[in-house]
């Protein structure tokens, strides 16, 4: 049998490999294990977009995570983090505590909108004006998935939960909460953008997103917050594979995506 | 020795200093606020750092999150400001994580917020409860080492006297004994090592080492508390031996019963008194130790009864019990009432030994 070397040339005898399945099998080292959530769900992609950027900014061995109440609170047993898990709503409170006593340390929340919206406004918002060196990672999902789909802070208005079964309408149950446009208007902030992981041009996007906000820690310029639309097909009762385009369709027409500031960039 | 003279509020602030506290955060209310200012102005040449928290609430998590670092931390407050702290003081517990909470409380209308907590699950906040200044400066040093020692969060029942008044303090550190080191203290390092460091009240562990998770880690916890109510019941029996009566008071109120219980000595009644140091653990085995002679055990708080359920619990004879204190509040709702002063303690007193109809028991 004649031994051919075949450089520079396709493979043609089987299909390529589809570009995403070679993303998943590079996984992050600092991810433990499977995550537990939903097919379709967004928060995993966020998890990873936020270890990546730790291991490219080469803060990991100083890194510490506040995380929330949510579902992604199951990523506590997957992430390779020092994490405080603390209470609901509580995070930004905490992270304070502990980045004012480890000034060289870098402190990241993750928080769902029930968690940073609803229950911890006070918090982000009065952390934020303290300016707090802080990144707060916000996980946009409109509902509360963890307990199976209620309305949140950030519901957007006609969206259906197990809470406003009609859709959300304004006279009965109020309006949503731009939570980044509110933190954005306060004094103390480095950095503040909304992303979403809806589609690739959007997952790249947040992670570009999620790198400034922890270099504009890492620079001093007070508290940096990623807020990242997250898809959630069983709290908004879609099929999985239609998560992507509900979003679009849904929170993104009501949610600017971009930055809102970059003090680094003035 | 040098006596410097200072007020409650910044004797206190001086001894956390001592024991090497170096986070504060607290929200403003009388009369705690003193405490607050104290440490603002104290905490940063210290080499630590004070916040005035937006919310008590804010201020608890604060410290939490300082505590969760293995810095030693503190907050304050007192009566609806703790109650506010409640739910963090239950998370600290369970996380195990330790800080040192001062509630400079209004009167004795604390006392079941701070044995009983007001927060979720099976913890319990050791209270140390001094009767003056000098001993709450030693108090607040043993309260943060108590604290390490336990992996918990402590209180001290602090009251307006003990924050406002000033006296001649010498702030000397205590010599508490070595302490295991923090190892379970976050700081980052272990980030990516695969051996990150958790602070979890679920105590899930990571998919690669799985912790007790719930069901055990609470069972580790009540076991915990179980232990600490064994080993660190606090008290001070003053002539209760052979004693026909014997009053039960604690913090200030106990105080002032020690000077009527003096006058009504020289004036030969045979009366001695219990003093609980740390409201909780309750020093019950103590308490019944000391009424097994007594015909009479009064309690003396200046709340509708609150301690009072303790000493029935743990008292010799549950039929020698009265109740000679009562509810007794300042004109502005922040300090104590009339009913703190020894010739109206002595009066109920007397009234206890003599005419127990008259007293509610």
């Amino acid at each position: 049998m004649t031994t051919r070397t075949h450089l520079d040339l396709v493979d043609t005898t089987r299909p390529p490999e589809a570009p995403s399945k070679q993303a998943a099998a590079a996984h992050p080292s600092l991810i433990l294990g499977e995550h537990s959530l939903c097919p379709g769900c967004g928060e995993p992609v966020a998890l990873r977009l936020l270890l990546e950027t730790l291991q490219e900014l080469d803060i990991v061995q100083r890194s510490i995570g506040v995380v929330g109440h949510g579902c992604y609170g199951s990523f506590v047993r997957i992430m390779d983090i020092d994490v405080l898990q603390c209470l609901h709503g509580r995070a930004p409170s905490c992270a304070t505590g502990l980045k004012r006593v480890l000034p060289d340390s870098v402190v990241f929340t993750m928080q769902g909108d029930g968690d940073m919206v609803n229950e911890g406004l006070q918090e982000i918002l009065h952390t934020a004006a303290r300016g707090e060196n802080v990144t707060c990672i916000l996980l946009n999902n409109g509902v509360f998935g963890d307990t199976g789909g209620q309305q949140t802070s950030t519901t957007v208005l006609g969206q259906r939960t197990k809470t406003s079964l009609e859709g959300r309408d304004a006279e009965t149950h109020g309006y949503p909460i731009p939570i980044s446009d509110l933190v954005a208007s306060l004094q103390g902030v480095g950095y503040v953008a909304r992303g979403a992981v809806s589609t690739p041009g959007g997952v790249a996007q947040t992670k570009r997103m999620i790198r400034r906000a922890f270099e504009s820690q890492l620079a001093g310029e007070g508290l940096s917050l990623v807020e990242i639309l997250t898809m959630c097909p069983t709290g908004w009762f879609v099929p999985a594979a239609e998560g992507p385009g509900y979003q679009s369709e849904s929170m993104e027409t009501v949610y600017g995506i971009g930055e809102l500031v970059s003090r680094g960039k003035e | 020795m040098t006596l410097e003279l200072l007020s409650g509020s910044v004797a206190i602030t001086r001894a956390a200093l001592t024991a090497g506290c170096r986070f504060f955060a607290g929200y403003p209310m009388s009369p705690f606020t003193g405490l607050l200012e104290a440490m603002s102005r104290e905490i940063g040449p210290a080499g630590g750092t004070c916040i005035n928290a937006e919310s008590e609430i804010e201020g608890v998590n604060m410290t939490l999150g300082a505590a969760a670092a293995g810095v030693r931390a503190a907050t304050g407050s007192c009566g609806q400001g703790i109650a506010l702290m409640q739910e963090t003081i239950a998370e600290g517990a369970l996380n195990e994580t330790p800080f040192v909470v001062f509630n400079m409380a209004r009167n004795q209308q604390d006392y079941f917020q701070c044995t009983r907590g007001g927060g979720w699950g099976d913890y319990r906040t050791l209270t140390l409860a001094p009767k003056d200044i000098h001993e709450a400066v030693e108090h607040t040093q043993l309260l943060f080492h108590l604290s390490d020692l336990y992996r918990a969060p402590t209180i001290l029942y602090g009251d307006p006297l003990l924050a406002q008044t000033l006296v001649g303090v010498d702030v000397q550190p205590l010599d508490l004994g070595a302490l295991p080191a923090k190892d379970w203290a976050l700081d980052g390092s272990m980030s990516g090592t695969g051996k990150s460091r958790q602070i979890w009240t679920w105590a899930m562990g990571k998919a690669t080492d799985p912790g007790l998770g719930p069901d055990g880690h609470w069972r580790q916890i009540a076991e915990k508390f179980d232990r600490i109510g064994e080993l660190e019941q606090r008290h001070e029996a003053i002539d209760v031996e052979g004693a026909e009566t014997v009053v039960v008071a604690f913090g200030s109120a106990a105080k002032f019963a020690e000077h009527a219980i003096a006058d009504l000595q020289e004036e030969g009644h045979r009366i001695g008194l219990f003093r609980p140091i740390t409201l909780w653990p309750f020093p019950g085995a103590a308490l019944a130790e000391a009424t097994r002679t007594a015909r009479r055990v009064l309690v003396f708080e200046l709340n509708a009864g609150q301690m009072l359920d303790d000493v029935r619990q743990w008292v010799h004879d549950r039929d020698t019990v009265r109740f000679v204190g009562g509810v007794s509040i300042g004109e502005s709702g922040l300090d104590f009432g009339p009913m703190l002063d020894v010739p109206v303690i002595k009066q109920r007193i007397l009234a206890g030994i003599g005419e127990p109809e008259l007293m509610r028991s």
